[in-house]
């Protein structure tokens, strides 16, 4: 096989992508729970945190060059920053540009386009404001290995991707499953007209749901932007795949959009060595509409409104 | 009027402010990288912020205004309305109004200067074909399809193939005329391929799905070397020309030429959508919009209809692909990003989806203001002395705008089809679906 000579420093890499492809497919997934719509521009909320993030360190390091705990803290700054702004976006989002639809009953095809208009407007203004050039890691993270697994040294991104990943994760799961929120969002998830009937506030669980997928989507923007170089258009392509990664778990299945981001990310990373590196996408779109067209449920199947 | 009122007043134009400081970022100079404050530090520069917010405000009260007309003119305004949309509804009417227009066009690139001439073929007219192939998929059927540039440049790279500007030879070299047959015949193919798969699903599937072909299109064309010759493109795509008879006829690279054929590409394309509109097909698209079960149990079979509609529009972009690629006689991938998908889609909104003329008064109103932005940038405008703060860099800035603007306060466009325009009012009011996208945003799935 062709991805057996570099393998865990793939799998490490894969891992990496599929952790941050979960944190934002859980965006789509939840958006998709309460409202069964796919937010388009939540790839642009995964751009604003990165931005955020990225803006704040920058200032922070200005022309110091931070070392051990510094550092450490400034990363920490960073990613409440990203998914600060994050949650920001999003919520001003659904405010401005959804609810005013959701009052109207009007059909989903408007939303589909505004969502759509939203993701353009949104990226031509960071654009706009930033300029169109390329912004380059902040230079926070030491390069020095850890320890190895296999023949790859695990580096300090390494294991906070993975740390800050899976602790989001498993706090979300527990909000969503035991907590008076969780219970909302589910409610409204399963039937929203029954749960406003009980005296679930609809407006307010959609305006945290979001927010919770903007938290989320801003601290993996940042995440992001620590290795990668980035630009305004830089939400497209991840948001794709963590949309793919989302129908690959099963849209609105929470647990599934985990699944699917970290076998996305893998799946990807062992595809690339069998072609050129810059058919990545592609082998994440084959895999979009492979699933559409033989498994359209998803692995763990759609799983509306429970809690896991 | 007592003081509360006008407090109610105050705060109802709360959200015009806010707007105001926003057009006020919008408006203001590009960022730079360097220094990530400055574009919105000068933005906010007290003059500048003042002006945008007197604009919205401005803007506001007026739509306050009109929000509380008496209903006098209220009633006049309604009698009006039903009394033109009455003149309006008369055939001579309205064919009286499609010839003016059509004999508008015919005059239209006598009367302009070159550089608008070039508009009128590159920006205008291709892209009026595109919106009116849209329109299908969009106000027909009640889809979205947020990559159909991708069949367009499906259709682009045909015509390289067939003339020999491709790394690849073809096994005959062809004439353009030929030419749109195939790529017509290849664009519908990989719309039947793209569509047959997600239309089974729900509909909003297909526009993700689309999206991701659209950028997929694209790095295939950056990669397979080989065939497509990468990001430097395919010079020398031979332009139309005409043979029969003894007659030689070559369109060559000149302007007008290429209006006229496109104007009649573009009029048998719209008879012939008109005349779908009202068939069978047509009705079967309409009660698939208005209620896909009910339409189901009636006997058509939705998938079948929906495909049909993709596979037509993907169909009419390819040919607009090969037209496009003749008379620019070279193309490379950048001409087929995934944002002009999203223009495309901008022209039919507001122009109207479903509506006849509504995409081709939409590509020309907005793409003629974006070539005058382009053309006019930073300088004022001749007569009037006030600049249009507007930089071609942020076209899509505004798209975007548009088109959640537009679905908030007008989703059926400025010249929408009536029955389009109804549909979604009673969606609105929990009547019908208004599209074929699946259910209402807000109920369950199962």
């Amino acid at each position: 096989m062709c991805f057996t000579s570099n393998f865990w420093s793939l799998t490490i890499d894969g891992l990496n992508n599929g952790f941050l492809y979960a944190l934002i497919a859980l965006g789509y997934t939840l958006v998709y729970g309460v409202l069964q719509l796919i937010n388009f521009a939540h790839s642009e909320v995964f751009m604003s945190g990165a931005f955020g993030g990225l803006l704040l360190t920058q200032a922070l390091i200005g022309s110091s060059n931070p070392t051990g705990l510094t550092a450490a803290g400034y990363v920490a700054l960073g990613t409440l920053m990203g998914a600060l702004v994050g949650a920001i976006v999003a919520f001003m989002l659904e405010r401005v540009a959804y609810r005013p639809l959701r009052q109207r009953h009007a059909p989903r095809l408007a939303f589909l386009i505004t969502a759509i208009g939203a993701s353009y407007f949104l990226f031509s203004l960071a654009g706009h404001l930033f300029g169109r050039d390329v912004y380059p890691a902040p230079d926070l993270l030491s390069h020095k290995n850890l320890f190895s697994i296999g023949s790859r040294g695990i580096q300090a991104y390494d294991l906070l991707v993975a740390g800050s990943a899976i602790g989001m994760l498993i706090l979300l799961d527990r909000i969503v499953a035991h907590t008076r929120l969780g219970q909302g969002i589910r409610a409204v998830a399963q039937d929203a007209e029954t749960a406003s009937l009980l005296g679930v506030n609809i407006d307010r669980v959609i305006s945290q749901t979001f927010i919770i997928g903007g938290l989320l989507g801003g601290a993996a923007g940042f995440l992001f932007c620590l290795v990668n170089n980035v630009g305004y258009t830089m939400g497209f392509v991840p948001g794709l795949k963590a949309f793919t990664a989302a129908v690959l778990g099963g849209i609105g299945n929470i647990r599934g959009a985990v699944l699917g981001g970290i076998a996305l990310g893998l799946v990807e990373n062992w595809g690339v060595t069998c072609v050129r590196n810059s058919w990545r996408d592609v082998i994440a779109f084959a895999i979009l509409v492979l699933i559409l067209m033989f498994r359209p449920t998803g692995l763990l199947g759609e799983r509306l409104g429970r809690s896991a | 009027m007592n003081q509360t009122q006008l407090l109610e007043r105050g705060r109802k134009l709360l959200p015009w402010v806010a707007g105001g400081v926003l057009l006020a970022i919008m408006t203001g100079p590009q960022g730079r990288v360097g220094q990530p404050a400055y574009s919105i530090s000068q933005a906010l520069h007290p003059g500048h912020l003042f002006e945008s917010i007197a604009i919205t405000v401005v803007v506001g009260v007026i739509a306050q205004l009109w929000a509380a007309r008496p209903a006098q003119v209220r009633e006049s305004i309604t009698q009006l309305r039903s009394e033109s949309s009455r003149f309006y509804a008369r055939r001579e009417v309205r064919y009286g109004v499609y010839a003016a227009l059509l004999a508008f066009a015919i005059v239209l690139p006598h009367i302009v200067g070159a550089y608008w001439q070039e508009v009128l073929v590159d920006k205008i007219g291709i892209f009026a074909l595109l919106a009116v192939g849209l329109n299908v998929v969009v106000g027909f059927a009640g889809l979205l399809d947020l990559g159909y540039i991708a069949f367009y440049a499906i259709g682009a790279y045909v015509a390289a193939y067939f003339t020999g500007a491709l790394p690849v030879q073809p096994p005959f070299i062809l004439n353009d005329f030929y030419i749109l047959f195939f790529a017509v015949a290849a664009a519908m193919i990989a719309g039947l391929i793209l569509g047959a798969p997600t239309l089974r699903l729900r509909g909003d599937y297909l526009a993700i799905v689309t999206l991701g072909f659209g950028e997929i299109i694209t790095i295939l064309a950056v990669n397979l070397d080989s065939v497509t010759n990468g990001s430097r493109g395919a010079p020398g795509i031979t332009s139309f020309s005409f043979h029969v008879f003894g007659i030689n006829y070559d369109w060559g690279l000149s302007q007008t030429p290429y209006y006229y054929l496109l104007l009649v590409f573009a009029v048998v394309i719209m008879v012939a959508f008109h005349l779908l509109e009202n068939s069978r097909v047509g009705r079967a698209w309409t009660a698939i919009r208005e209620d896909e079960v009910a339409a189901q149990a009636c006997g058509i079979p939705p998938v079948k209809y929906k495909l049909m509609a993709f596979a037509i529009g993907a169909s009419t972009s390819g040919f607009a692909g090969v037209l496009y690629a003749a008379k620019i006689s070279f193309i490379n991938p950048s001409s087929f990003t995934v944002l002009f998908s999203i223009l495309v889609l901008v022209l039919v909104i507001f122009g109207g989806m479903g509506s006849l003329i509504g995409p081709i008064v939409g590509a020309a109103a907005i793409q003629w203001f974006f070539a005058y932005v382009q053309k006019h940038d930073g300088a004022p405008i001749p007569g009037i002395g006030v600049k249009i703060p507007i930089h071609p860099e942020d076209i899509y800035l505004y798209v975007g705008a548009v088109l959640i603007i537009m679905m908030i306060f007008r989703p059926q466009g400025i010249i929408p089809s009536r029955r389009r325009a109804r549909e979604i009012g009673l969606a609105e009011h929990g009547i019908g679906g208004a599209d074929a996208t699946g259910a209402p945003v807000g109920s369950p799935v199962s």
